[in-house]
């Protein structure tokens, strides 16, 4: 920094504070979660406890690794509707599977769904040029379709969950959730390959300006079918992962976690417009969206209330948070 | 002078993030005046432009029209006021035709067609779609739209840059009537022919503030450059071109050989050769196939027909990262093409690196660190806002996107007018980097829409005329006069033609050669 911009000049402590956030865009974040845990610890004393942040933590993962799917493809410009199907998919067949096959070719049957989605997602985006949200909201409606028709073909042979994954959706260690033995990892691989990789480099780049990237001799659809793979495999390990915390094959098992995971990569700061976010912040995104999910239940208020409260939340943490971090 | 100032803007300050754009600009321009607004790169031109017309928010200042302090808040405000801005980039929608786009500002339909003939455009047709529009013609529909509603006060940021010769003529003129009809034109340019031959007084900013305000007399020239940079500064051409020896010397194949290439019917019959070590300038006027030549050996857009060989062997390119293989990296004309805005300098510098699949694994970073600050040091980017090149002031931008391919060192450079409304400073630079390369032994070749650049910098000059190569001149030949008279696509050394040149261009020669 030269003289210029560092020249002593006053400045509010607002302005100060609103810069200090710009920085370091997950401060207001986790004070943001921070408050919702006392809102939360006010309205029902005791509740914090070492049992409810294991809970918390258990149901946040699934999301926050569907989250994960959203910042990858957002940061493109792009998003994924489609893994909210691909984690039922898998989920559905490996419950399904497991009657009668050995676990690991229960487990590739599982994910082989999960890639032939994303390999269509990829190829639709990167080489034909169909929007993303429309691409990804063909093929969950197909992948739907499917497995209808393969539910009628298993409907003798019944469903079971694998004791390894109940294990890991729910089982404790110490008081720890499993699933971090999951969820770490794929947390730690996701954040470096954003930061140090050349993949996610050309994730960022490929958002912020398709037309340089190309001209700096990125070629486009290798970059999406990549992409949309990759997170179609997190998807579908989601989904096994799921099943052992939810314990009921469903055919829409997963899909209720669509739209939460797009919020949480957005509150997260993810611009859906692409080159901008990262993933650390869609975790704290995840978590507090799952405490207010908390927050709401014990405010005992009916369905459709809780719905109308937590709509406008999101649009509200949303917005104000834009506000802080984007300095103009 | 006891006319009291049409506008008057004092202590104007504006800060991006840490980074002061502004320190303490002012600004006073009198009824009836052409007022020049110059500055190095970053010096805080643009930002003062789109404070005084409400695009963004000054952090402090004073602005007072006609003696009224006023609060200028947004676009409408300062229309309303009487100030009317022409930016660098064009405003039109590009979706809307002409004519949806000037009801969307209510602007009179008439009034607009005159302009739109006064400045050289007879044949317009306002129902065609603005995307389809040439950016030349663009920029003068942006200014005929500006006069059409009278404004008090113009504000001309580079309006005559990427403008053909004929046109920034026809603007220069308008301009000078503006001010002679009592109207006042704030106009911001790096060229001193124009300055001197249109405006009255200079305003000089330097690092944000005002350093000075000149009347414009001959031999102002110098005191403007100095205050502009802060240092006395010698205007010297650019070194001997020791690489011309090289160029022979190296002999051989040529590194590059384009013969009959043909594309549509926007190139016809293009033949030349770019040897290793040298510089080829290519001239012509707006639009004459250049854009194609540039984007088919960049491996943009395939060509139609002819050859492209490389260093003997012939290639095919589908997609630029053909052509970066074969070690030919292309500079576009327009810095948003090239760059990833919100990305920081390092990033954008290194954005080749990863670009095959096999390079999508983890960077090593320590080694890439090295290769980036030698680029950025070699080309004296100014990296104080690299966190997002978007900051960056339009010069240093420029920089990043050549200073990719330095660090990613490619072979041959493909130069789209790199030197497009950015400072004296700076352009003196890049031509002693283009000179430094071809010296390396590398290739370059350079689209310059200004005359005296190709003295400057190239050793051999092409020129394009509808598509077709009409002359080829050694760079001592290539004097302006000459590259005028070929880029018009006149024969060389007919000169009865004269009379034909003067028409079009009157005095212009006479001038750009004071």
């Amino acid at each position: 920094m030269t003289d210029i911009a560092t020249m002593p000049r006053p400045v509010s402590f607002g302005r100060r504070l609103k810069r200090f956030m710009a920085d370091r865009p997950l401060i207001p974040l986790i004070i943001l979660l921070i408050i919702l845990v006392v809102i939360l610890q006010i309205l029902r004393p005791g509740i914090l406890n070492e049992r409810w942040i294991a809970n918390t933590a258990k149901f946040a993962i699934p999301l926050a690794i569907l989250a994960g799917c959203q910042t990858m493809t957002m940061l493109t410009g792009g998003i994924d509707l489609s893994v909210g199907t691909v984690a039922t998919m898998s989920a559905f067949i490996m419950a399904t599977q497991i009657v009668n096959q050995d676990p690991a070719v229960a487990f590739l049957l599982a994910m082989l769904p999960a890639v032939l989605i994303g390999l269509i997602n990829g190829i639709g985006v990167g080489v034909f040029r169909v929007h993303p949200l429309i691409m990804t909201l063909g093929t969950s409606l197909i992948g739907t379709g499917f497995l209808q028709v393969y539910q009628r073909t298993v409907i003798a042979s019944g469903a079971r969950i694998p004791d390894f994954l109940n294990w890991l959706g729910t089982g404790l260690t110490y008081g720890f959730p499993n699933a971090l033995l999951l969820f770490v990892p794929v947390a730690v691989l996701i954040v470096f390959m954003l930061n140090r990789t050349g993949f996610g480099r050309l994730l960022y780049a490929v958002g912020d300006n398709e037309r340089a990237a190309r001209l700096s001799g990125v070629r486009y659809w290798q970059v999406i079918t990549a992409l949309y793979v990759l997170s179609s495999l997190l998807a579908g390990i989601t989904g096994l992962l799921y099943i052992g915390l939810i314990k009921a094959p469903s055919l829409s098992l997963a899909e209720p976690l669509v739209l939460p995971s797009v919020a949480a990569a957005v509150i997260g700061g993810t611009s859906i417009f692409g080159g901008r976010g990262g993933y650390t912040g869609t975790i704290v995104g995840a978590l507090i969206l799952t405490v207010l999910t908390t927050l709401l239940t014990i405010l005992q208020m009916p369905e459709g209330g809780r719905r109308i409260l937590f709509g406008f939340i999101v649009l509200f943490v949303t917005a104000a948070y834009l506000r802080i971090i984007e300095d103009r | 002078m006891t006319t009291n100032p049409l506008l008057d803007a004092t202590g104007v300050t504006k800060n991006y993030g840490a980074v002061a754009a502004l320190r303490n600009a002012s600004l006073s321009v009198l009824p009836g005046e052409v007022h020049a607004l110059m500055g190095a790169n970053g010096a805080g031109k643009s930002t003062l432009v789109k404070i005084l017309t409400g695009a963004i928010k000054a952090d402090a200042g004073r602005i007072l029209i006609r003696g009224q302090q006023l609060d200028v808040r947004s676009p409408a405000d300062a229309r309303r006021a009487g100030m009317l801005p022409v930016y660098q980039e064009p405003a039109l929608i590009p979706d809307l035709d002409v004519l949806s786009n000037l009801r969307l500002t209510g602007t009179p339909v008439e009034p607009f067609r005159a302009w739109v003939r006064e400045l050289g455009i007879p044949d317009l047709d306002i129902r065609e779609t603005a995307r389809h529009i040439p950016l030349a013609i663009l920029r003068v529909l942006d200014l005929a739209r500006a006069l059409a509603v009278e404004p008090d006060v113009l504000l001309l940021d580079e309006m005559t840059a990427a403008l053909p010769a004929n046109l920034a003529e026809k603007v220069l003129e308008v301009v000078r009537r503006q001010g002679d009809a009592g109207r006042s034109v704030i106009f911001i340019s790096h060229r001193f022919v124009e300055i001197s031959a249109l405006c009255d007084r200079a305003t000089v900013l330097r690092d944000g503030a005002t350093v000075g305000v000149v009347d414009i007399e001959p031999g102002i020239e110098e005191r403007i450059v100095e205050m502009m940079l802060g240092i006395r500064i010698e205007k010297t051409l650019v070194a001997a071109r020791a690489a011309n020896e090289v160029a022979v010397a190296g002999g051989g194949r040529p590194r590059l050989s384009v013969r009959n290439l043909q594309l549509g019917t926007k190139l016809n019959d293009v033949s030349f050769d770019l040897a290793n070590g040298e510089v080829v300038g290519v001239f012509a006027l707006e639009g004459q196939g250049q854009d194609e030549l540039f984007a088919a050996l960049a491996g943009s857009i395939r060509p139609t027909g002819g050859t492209i060989d490389v260093d003997g062997s012939p290639v095919k390119f589908s997609h630029p990262s053909d052509a970066i293989q074969a070690g030919i990296a292309y500079v576009p004309g327009d810095r948003a093409e090239a760059l990833a805005m919100q990305r920081s300098v390092r990033e954008n510098i290194a954005l080749p690196f990863s670009a095959a699949p096999r390079k999508w694994g983890p960077i090593r970073m320590r080694r890439e660190q090295v290769v980036v600050s030698g680029a950025i040091g070699r080309l004296q980017i100014d990296t104080r806002a690299q966190g997002e090149v978007q900051r960056l002031s339009g010069g240093n931008q420029q920089k990043v996107t050549i200073a990719r391919w330095i660090a990613a060192n490619a072979r041959t450079i493909l130069c789209f007018d790199p030197t497009r409304g950015i400072d004296v400073g700076t352009k003196q630079e890049i031509y002693k980097l283009l000179r430094e390369l071809a010296g390396q032994g590398k290739s370059v070749l350079f689209y310059t829409s200004e005359m005296e650049e190709v003295q400057r910098v190239c050793d051999r000059v092409i020129v394009i005329f509808g598509g077709r190569i009409v002359d080829t001149f050694p760079v001592e030949e290539a004097d302006e006069a000459a590259l005028m008279r070929a880029a018009y696509g006149l024969p060389r050394g007919a000169k009865a033609d004269v009379g034909i040149l003067a028409e079009v261009k009157p005095g212009s020669s006479a001038e750009a050669a004071s």
